[in-house]
């Protein structure tokens, strides 16, 4: 399978291993396709994903590819957009799509929800304020939409609108009409997303990785 | 007056019985009942030759002519059939009228215990009861019941517990079968004389009648338990797919049992057999329920028979995997499942509602009827009671359920993300019931191949008591003990819709990225070659491009304006959201623009706000109750109620903003009061218009009591003609000092517009002129 040195990596493996919770195997497998796709470099660019055809018909393809160069998801302390990344953060940004393990305290769930929800939240928190602000839960269903023509724009707005509402009456209740509602804030976030199980739906089965089977 | 419902009830319930039973008895003369098959109960002959229209041999002799006669052999047949049917609704009507009894036992026991009442009543008066016959059953009380719950299947759910469901349908069937049959043939060994006769092949055959899991009787006692999604699709979807194993096993047990061996051929036949059964019921419900689609591409000119169409294909969808032997229930299930995204998306809103209710009043019927005729059944006979026998299989039933559960959650929970826990094990071991398909199936076989076959039905029948009375009484009690999930009541919200779309995409991007062809990547695929290729077939017109996530939201935004409009429009706010939240408190605020005009202060825009919605209050109920007695005659309501109607249509149909959710509450205060204030304060209307957030508001004052310095005008008598179809809200005009005060003169219409709620962001907004301090209409001179 493939030819990776595993001998000299082992070690580094084994701090990646630790850090993000994937077994060995996995992560040699996932090692393989970031060469693969990083062609053969140490770092990986937007362009190379950008390469990978599948993606193409994909809606909200920008923004996954967004996603893997966003500091925050990288659980080390930063903010900000890279250009570039290594292994490891590649690798950190997948961790997000583990399953949980099959013997896990109430705690530790609660806690992977809350990582899950909050890649969900930098995902469309552009600008890193915090909030989703109107404009930019605006900009999701678009994108989402952008496949539909003129049909999509046209209600983008108005299912925005409506969603926002309703992440305000949940939130906050019953407002004046002065008052106003700044935008969604995680902790509002994690409340509208109540209802969905996070933890157990935003998982990639990583049992059967082959190398034999990547597309190219 | 509750006692008057219970004695009428009862009156009408006695009536209704005892023509029943006097319709069974030797009235008309001939055999007991149609319901009976050829070889069963009385062969009563033409007992009452004076009934006999026409005597053979009589001579013409001239009668006077008959003015009344009594002919009942003439309607015997459907009279008989529409009183069961009657009686069966209302022996539903009767339990939800005692609410006590209904919430402790569940509906399927009672409805057996009145067959038995009834049976009995027949028995006693003489009579055969009818049996449940096979053929009535299977063709015409078995089908409503799939129908209903593959239409009405979650989709989602099932595909995600695909392999899970089909684990226990398949492989716990077998499991079940072989392990009840094999020990009952052991018992029957070891019994001696009385039981030596039932060789191993009938005991399979009878294990696998008896393993299968019975939808009725599930769907019957999981409706009232409201248990969480993921069971109830696990039992119900097990219920539904062991069909296939069920009809494979039987056929292939019942035409070797007279040869009385089977080889290892005959067992990968069986094998090849299976599948073919399976694949074929679900190819052939497929391609009805395409046919269904594209059939109702082409109904918008005949909306009437839509619900038709629904029905019939699925029947002959039924019918026609009978005729190969293959699983019909598959066929069944697949066909609704199939059709139904594209026969909504084609179908008017009214025939949607026909489907839903007319499938759920049929299954309802059905369901009832099948039940008490089980209990009839069980009167009926014939019985053989043999303790052994009984008591082994019902041990026998219950320890092999509960074995194959353990069993296979074990193998399955190391393939599932979403573990299933013990409490899930019991639940579904514990769900494992059996109804009328098994009795059913006994009741077909051939008493001169199985000599046994009476003995069986006693069996099948002590087991289906069991699981019914026992288990389904006690499985309320104790989901509520174990604190098992029960089903989340909540309204999917447009937030979870948008999430999870944006989740799909996600993961299969990621699938992508990682270069692994997981399961998001196929389903994902699947999705777009429906989109691409089959939507375009089979859905008519613009529907076929409009993407789920728009389609939700129009269904949404569809519901809530009818509950609107139900609910009295604007007086009670949908129960989802009772909040005042609207959009003002979202849209981020302009930097106010230079006005000339005098600003209004935040307390009058509240008071000005609170009169219109008072307004609209008044004028939507007037408008509610334009044709009811209860209105008292208001000489401005004749004529333009008819506009009004037309204009709130076509309001509710170029909908796109959540009003829905942005109508506030009206706030308790006098109108009167309100509007006298308003009255004093000449300078209040200078509301500013800010042409994209904040929304425009124009005042209108529709009540005839208008105050001093304000009229309304008359917008229409100055047209002549149709008023022009405007957005907006109630619009306020400068008052002119030539114009008569308007309540004196009939012909004068004020202007009733419905206000689009405050909510809306105004896209009308661009009538205003700003340079008055009042806000004049461009058209209202």
């Amino acid at each position: 399978m493939g030819s990776f040195q595993s001998l000299p990596d082992d070690h580094q493996y084994r701090t990646l291993s630790q850090k993000t919770g994937f077994s060995l195997e996995q992560i040699a497998i996932l090692h393989n396709r970031f060469k693969q796709l990083s062609q053969n470099e140490e770092t990986l660019r937007r362009d190379d994903l950008k390469t990978i055809q599948d993606l193409e018909s994909n809606p909200i393809r920008s923004q996954i590819i967004e996603a893997f160069f966003d500091s925050r998801n990288f659980q080390k302390e930063g903010v900000g957009s890279v250009e570039e990344i290594g292994f490891e953060e590649f690798l950190t940004v997948m961790s997000y799509f583990r399953a949980p393990p099959q013997h896990i305290t109430e705690e530790q769930r609660e806690e992977m929800r809350r990582a899950k929800l909050r890649f969900l939240f930098n995902m469309h928190d552009t600008d890193n304020d915090g909030t989703i602000t109107l404009e930019e839960y605006r900009h999701v269903v678009e994108e989402l939409l952008s496949r539909s023509g003129a049909l999509g724009r046209e209600t983008a707005k108005g299912i925005a609108d409506a969603a926002m509402l309703e992440v305000a009456s949940i939130s906050v209740g019953p407002m004046a009409p002065d008052e106003f509602y700044e935008g969604i804030t995680f902790e509002h976030f994690l409340k509208i997303l109540n209802g969905v199980e996070i933890e157990t739906r935003m998982h990639i089965r990583f049992l059967n990785m082959d190398a034999t089977v990547l597309c190219k | 007056e509750k006692e008057d419902i219970y004695i009428d009830y009862c009156g009408m319930f006695i009536l209704v019985l005892g023509l029943l039973v006097g319709s069974l008895m030797p009235l008309g003369g001939a055999a007991s009942s149609p319901d009976t098959g050829t070889g069963h109960g009385g062969s009563h002959g033409n007992k009452d030759p004076g009934y006999a229209k026409n005597g053979n041999g009589t001579t013409y002799s001239k009668k006077p002519f008959p003015v009344l006669s009594f002919d009942y052999e003439h309607v015997r047949l459907p009279f008989e059939i529409s009183l069961w049917v009657l009686l069966a609704s209302l022996m539903k009507l009767g339990f939800h009228l005692i609410p006590r009894v209904s919430s402790i036992v569940p509906e399927s026991c009672l409805l057996i215990v009145v067959g038995l009442l009834v049976g009995g009543l027949i028995k006693l008066v003489g009579e055969d009861p009818p049996v449940l016959e096979s053929k009535i059953f299977f063709f015409y009380l078995l089908p409503p019941i799939i129908l209903d719950a593959g239409y009405f299947m979650p989709i989602r759910q099932f595909t995600e517990n695909l392999g899970t469901i089909l684990m226990f349908a398949v492989v716990g069937t077998l499991w079940n079968s072989f392990f009840v049959g094999g020990l009952l043939y052991g018992v029957c060994q070891l019994e001696g004389h009385k039981l030596a006769y039932v060789d191993l092949l009938s005991c399979l055959l009878f294990g696998s009648i008896i393993s299968a899991v019975d939808p009725v009787a599930v769907l019957a006692v999981f409706e009232e338990i409201h248990i969480n999604e993921l069971l109830h699709i696990l039992v119900f979807g097990e219920s539904l797919l062991n069909d296939a194993v069920t009809v494979v096993l039987y056929h292939l047990f019942e035409e070797y049992s007279s040869v009385g061996l089977i080889t290892v051929t005959d067992v990968f036949l069986g094998i090849v057999c299976f599948l073919v059964v399976s694949l074929g019921g679900i190819v052939v419900g497929a391609i009805y329920g395409i046919l269904a689609a594209f059939t109702s591409r082409f109904t918008s000119h005949t909306r009437v028979i839509e619900p038709l169409f629904v029905f019939v294909y699925s029947y002959m969808a039924y019918l026609s995997a009978e005729v190969f032997h293959l699983s019909g229930i598959m066929a069944l299930i697949a066909c609704g499942a199939v059709m139904r995204p594209y026969v909504e998306a084609n179908i008017s809103h009214k025939s949607h509602t026909t489907i839903k209710y007319f499938l759920k009043m049929w299954s309802s019927v059905s369901d009832t009827l099948i039940f008490i005729f089980l209990g009839v059944s069980t009167v009926a006979g014939p019985h053989q009671w043999n303790w052994t026998f009984v008591v082994a299989t019902l041990i026998f039933c219950l320890v092999a359920r509960v074995l194959g559960v353990v069993g296979l959650t074990f193998v399955i929970n190391k393939f599932r993300i979403v573990k299933l826990t013990s409490k899930d094990q019991f639940i579904i071991a514990y769900g494992g019931l059996r109804g009328a398909i098994a009795f059913s199936l006994v009741y077909l076989l051939n008493p001169e191949h199985f000599p046994m076959r009476n003995m069986f039905l006693t069996a099948i029948i002590t087991v289906i008591f069991f699981t019914v009375f026992v288990q389904g009484m006690t499985i309320r009690p104790l989901v509520d003990l174990l604190a098992v999930k029960k089903k989340q009541e909540t309204k999917r919200s447009i937030n979870e819709e948008i999430h999870t779309q944006f989740l799909d995409h996600l993961l299969t991007g990621i699938e992508d990225i990682c270069g692994h062809y997981g399961h998001h990547h196929w389903k994902d695929k699947l999705n777009r070659f429906n989109k691409k290729y089959v939507k375009k077939c089979l859905i008519a017109g613009e529907r076929s491009k409009e993407p789920q996530l728009i389609a939700f939201y129009h269904k949404m935004e569809m519901k809530q304006a009818i509950e609107l409009v139900e609910s009295g429009g604007g007086s009670k706010l949908p129960s989802a959201l009772p909040s005042t939240v609207s959009m003002q408190n979202i849209q981020p605020k302009k930097p106010s623009q230079d006005r000339a005009l005098p600003q209004l202060s935040k307390a009058r825009e509240e008071e000005i706000r609170k009169i219109l919605r008072t307004n609209l209050q008044r004028t939507r109920q007037r408008l509610r109750s334009y044709n009811r007695h209860t209105l008292i005659a208001d000489p401005y309501e004749d004529g333009w109620n008819e506009m009004l109607i037309k204009r709130k249509k076509m309001k509710e149909l170029e909908k796109k903003m959540n009003n829905y959710l942005t109508v506030p509450a009206p706030p308790p205060d006098s109108p009167t009061i309100a509007r006298a204030r308003l009255a004093s304060d000449p300078q209040a209307w200078g509301l500013k218009s800010v042409t994209e957030s904040i929304p425009t508001i124009k005042v209108d004052l529709a009540s005839p009591q208008s105050p001093e310095s304000v009229n309304v005008v008359d917008e229409f008598s100055k047209k002549g003609s149709q008023p022009k179809e405007e957005e907006g809200g109630l619009t306020m005009k400068v008052p002119s000092p030539a114009k008569q005060r308007k309540d004196k003169t009939p012909d004068e219409e004020p202007q009733q517009r419905l206000m689009r709620c405050l909510s809306d962001p105004g896209p009308a907004a661009e009538e205003e002129d700003e340079d008055d301090p009042f806000l004049p209409q461009k058209k209202s001179w």
